[in-house]
């Protein structure tokens, strides 16, 4: 599958560029329009980034991680997954940059070619901030009762997890 | 929320270090951590400019309203309340193009303007009909082409391949999504009636 990765930047790329220009959009004017966008939405979260990989470096420092890692062995050996991991898809569906910081802490330490921070990069990139979007939605419009959507998300997220760690194990 | 966890973080921390002895390093990772948090934005910057500005152009050509009018009868059949509301799945579909194409600052409002429009033919008004759940959970799933943070991130980190994970995150991510829907589904149905269209 990693062959499959190298086509995907250009090939999207130039698609989009080739689909653009048959229906006549200003190609140049588009893109910088659209990266204007891309700096903003960064300087948006930039305070709470700096906020949590702060707290998340105190934490790596502290030798918490690898206490956790420790302690959560042997579950994780028997389901298959790194326990380094386990921070990330605890922080994943609570906050966004919460759990980017705690990404960024894993590819710096273990390097982001490794198993465990590959994993950790196909765990990030596949589940989504859970009760974040939950709140936004269902509070935009009024709803108070949440029915089955948790139990449905989190077990969603928690197969996520898994679906993650096998994937990078096996191909 | 935000707040409650910053604040454990910081205090786990502080008393980890005290019983490891490793209140130096704290230090150092206190100040660090934030001088780490500014190069890391700006290392990923470049490219996630370079996405946004692709999307762009994509959005701009009319890609997003005819993914969305593609999706629109697969939307229906997850979502039968609406299936005949041109309105709310319109809404709908638009909102998980964007999520698709990975135009996030699109998608909520879409996604907010497409749960006011299901909330209006939604009979008990404080809780969400079956469709308007699984409008929810598929929000609460990653539904990207392309994870243009994540691969920001592997870049801002040195990874010599950092695109290298976008196969496995699509194959995880639509079988975390199949799993949420069916989900879903189960619970929905254990109940015996949609009770809140009862």
């Amino acid at each position: 599958m990693n062959q499959i990765g190298e086509y995907i930047v250009p090939v999207v790329i130039v698609f989009v560029v080739v689909f653009g220009a048959c229906r006549k959009v200003d190609l140049f004017d588009s893109f910088t329009k659209g990266a204007k966008e891309g700096i903003e939405s960064l300087v948006s979260v930039a305070p709470s980034l700096i906020g949590l990989v702060i707290a998340v470096s105190m934490l790596e420092a502290s030798g918490f991680f690898d206490i956790v890692s420790q302690i959560l062995a042997p579950v994780c050996s028997f389901v298959a997954i790194p326990p380094e991991v386990v921070p990330l898809g605890l922080m994943r569906p609570v906050t966004g940059s919460g759990s980017f910081a705690i990404l960024n802490n894993i590819l710096e330490k273990y390097g982001a070619d490794s198993m465990i921070g590959r994993t950790a990069s196909v765990m990030a990139g596949s589940t989504e901030t859970t009760f974040y979007a939950i709140a936004v939605y269902y509070g935009s419009c009024g709803v108070k009762k949440t029915r089955h959507t948790v139990p449905a998300a989190l077990t969603a997220d928690l197969l996520g997890m898994l679906f993650a760690a096998w994937s990078v194990k096996l191909f | 929320m935000l707040s409650i966890i910053w604040f454990i973080m910081l205090v786990i921390s502080f008393v980890c270090a005290l019983v490891t002895g490793r209140m130096e390093a704290l230090s150092r990772a206190a100040i660090e951590g934030a001088d780490k948090a500014v190069k890391l934005i700006i290392s990923m910057a470049g490219s996630m400019c370079l996405w946004t500005g692709i999307m762009k152009i994509a959005d701009g050509g009319g890609l997003t309203k005819a993914a969305a009018r593609l999706l629109s009868p697969v939307l229906g059949l997850l979502m039968p309340e609406y299936r005949k509301n041109s309105k709310a799945m319109g809404a709908v579909s638009a909102n998980v193009t964007a999520n698709i194409l990975g135009l996030g600052n699109a998608a909520t409002p879409l996604g907010i303007a497409a749960m006011k429009e299901m909330q209006k033919t939604n009979r008990l008004k404080s809780a969400p009909n079956n469709s308007m759940v699984m409008f929810v959970v598929i929000n609460t799933a990653s539904v990207q082409l392309i994870p243009t943070t994540i691969a920001a991130m592997r870049q801002a980190a040195g990874s010599a391949s950092p695109y290298s994970i976008v196969p496995y995150v699509w194959v995880t991510s639509v079988l975390s999504l199949l799993a949420g829907l069916l989900i879903a589904k189960l619970l929905s149905a254990r109940g015996g009636v949609n009770e809140s269209n009862r």
